[in-house]
């Protein structure tokens, strides 16, 4: 996997917003066995947020062993549920040059292949991040991380508009993050709240 | 000159909460555990709606019951969440918090020399409220046996003649204590019988950690004796927007909405139109919320546990009321103690009634980093006094 270069936060856990209508839900998975799988949202919904958690912490909080959470993390891992563990840094309070751009990519489907083996072209550069396939004016988001402007127009004009396949590329550099991955960046927040109060 | 102040006012006591505060705020690096509100921020769909009201230009007096639209939505959040139907018109009300419909209530029913009933531990106004309504407040002290649960037992003991209205404070801010359906409808046939008003304030009413709460009102025979005191203070994060209601019998709900027009006028219109936004589209925050706090709650339970701290397992609000006994401290000691050798703020059980003596109340309306800091160090102060114990 690539080390995390740019902010990258477990951005590969295949799960869905949650929790939605909870109750209902609770209902409907638990009459369809799904107990389990209750559990393995919740501890997704916590992992996607802090991967470092003490899994015996997890367990108290979720109110179970921490045997039985520590079996469905490996499971989850085995089924590729979850994909790797990435820290989300803000690169600007480094002494590290990052250029990040999101390049839209407009390509030609390949018969009996769609989009797939044209991804696959792109996304087996180590310097791209995330590969998208996108609904719309284009098809593909392609995130880029470089070391500066001229190593990232390099690339767009070396490697990716080459390809045969790639009909146009339009790219975009990320001036400033504000927020990624849910995440507010170095923004501290303090406790308003009066000390005490009845 | 002449005393400016009346009897009534100078016989109340103030907050036993004060000089805790006075002394924490000066102190650095003081962990709280003391609060009673979440620590959530309002959601932000809730504030861009308040936001958008004032942009709007919604700046003016509502009608005195509050906004139409926010009333139906309580009444149909009331039908939705506690089984109970409300005339969004005639019998719902919406208040400067629950506070204030707690206040005139007491004022809209009580004649001098009513005796109104408070089981205790409870929360801090009802008392006061009751004095200054002429009322005269007969404590009931629930008991730790019990898990803090009124029983038709006490309940019976305390009911005289002149007994009027009985003040129901669950879920319960301190002890975190519910009632279930069965508890409730013990007390609802003593009610009935006595034919006794129930003041049943449900603030706490989505913060639940093991089924859903029960309204009394929705027990057969209640609604018609029955206020029911809501708010969204603690389920939508919005303390200081200063915002509840009251639904209740059509009679009282007018007489209340007399006091309410000529002492307040309406509750804040901004507030109202978030709280709009809030019951139209806040169900999935605050089940979010709830399972937040039920971690904090159960990592607290098992912090307690290791520390070799005493504590019955509340299934309400967002507070746990440890026993402090074996230390042979009062609980005002305890808890200043605790503040000036490790920094944490905590309140006395006392603050919500005498027979809280022996107890602390601790909120779990913090992040899991704080409250890890906090425990930390009471661990480490409850570790010293046991060795000071054996030294003696």
């Amino acid at each position: 996997m690539v080390p995390a270069a740019g902010a990258a936060c477990r951005e590969k856990v295949n799960i869905h917003g949650l929790p939605a209508a909870q109750t209902v839900r609770y209902f409907l998975t638990y009459i369809s066995g799904g107990y389990e799988k209750i559990m393995r949202e919740q501890i997704l919904t916590f992992l996607e947020k802090n991967s470092k958690i003490d899994l015996g912490e997890l367990a108290i909080l979720l109110g179970s062993s921490e045997e039985v959470i520590a079996n469905e993390v490996a499971q989850m891992e085995k089924e590729q549920v979850i994909c790797g563990y990435h820290t989300l840094i803000d690169w600007e309070k480094t002494s590290q040059e990052k250029v990040t751009a999101l390049i839209e990519v407009r390509v030609t489907p390949q018969r009996g292949q769609g989009f797939d083996s044209i991804a696959e072209r792109i996304y087996n550069y180590p310097e791209v991040q995330s590969v998208y396939l996108i609904s719309g004016a284009y098809d593909l988001l392609v995130i880029l991380q470089g070391k500066s402007l001229r190593e990232v127009s390099a690339f767009v004009s070396d490697k990716l508009s080459t390809l045969d396949t790639v009909l146009s590329t339009a790219t975009h550099f990320i001036l400033k993050k504000y927020k990624d991955y849910g995440t507010i960046l170095g923004k501290k927040t303090k406790d308003e709240r009066m000390l005490m109060t009845p | 000159m002449r005393n400016p102040l009346s009897k009534k006012v100078m016989s109340i006591e103030p907050s036993g909460i004060r000089k805790f505060f006075d002394i924490a705020n000066e102190m650095e690096d003081v962990v709280s555990l003391g609060v009673g509100e979440p620590d959530f921020d309002t959601p932000w769909h809730v504030r861009d709606e308040g936001i958008y009201s004032l942009e709007k230009g919604r700046t003016f007096y509502t009608s005195n019951s509050g906004l139409k639209e926010l009333r139906v939505e309580i009444c149909r959040y009331l039908k939705r969440r506690c089984h109970i139907e409300y005339d969004p018109l005639h019998e719902t009300l919406v208040t400067v918090g629950g506070s204030e419909a707690i206040d005139i209530a007491l004022r809209a029913m009580l004649d001098p020399g009513d005796e109104v009933l408070i089981p205790q531990p409870s929360y801090v106004s009802y008392l006061p409220c009751v004095v200054l309504a002429d009322g005269v407040p007969v404590t009931i002290e629930l008991k730790e046996e019990n898990e803090f649960r009124l029983t038709k037992e006490e309940l019976l003991e305390k009911i005289t003649d002149r007994t009027k209205v009985l003040v129901l404070p669950f879920p319960n801010n301190p002890t975190g204590a519910v009632m279930r359906r069965s508890d409730l409808e013990a007390i609802a046939e003593v009610v009935i019988e006595h034919d006794l008003f129930v003041l049943s304030d449900e603030i706490y009413s989505e913060l639940t950690y093991q089924g859903d709460h029960v309204s009394i009102a929705s027990l057969p025979g209640m609604r018609e004796r029955t206020l029911t005191i809501n708010g969204f203070s603690k389920s939508y994060a919005m303390t200081g927007w200063r915002l509840g209601y009251v639904c209740g019998p059509r009679d009282i709900i007018e007489q209340m909405t007399k006091i309410h027009q000529f002492a307040i006028m309406c509750a804040p219109t901004t507030s109202q139109y978030a709280a709009v936004e809030a019951m139209r589209n806040g169900d999935e925050d605050v089940s979010r919320m709830r399972e937040s706090y039920n971690q904090r709650r159960r990592y607290l339970m098992n912090a307690f546990q290791e520390i070799g701290l005493k504590c019955f397992e509340p299934f309400g609000a967002f507070y746990v009321f440890p026993c402090i006994k074996e230390f042979g401290m009062s609980s005002e000691e305890f808890a200043m103690r605790l503040l000036e050798e490790e920094h944490v703020a905590v309140v006395p059980g006392t603050a919500f009634g005498d027979c809280g003596e022996g107890f602390l109340r601790i909120s779990y309306a913090y992040s899991i980093e704080d409250l890890k800091i906090a425990l930390e160090r009471l661990g480490r102060f409850i570790g010293k006094l046991r060795k000071q114990k054996c030294q003696d």
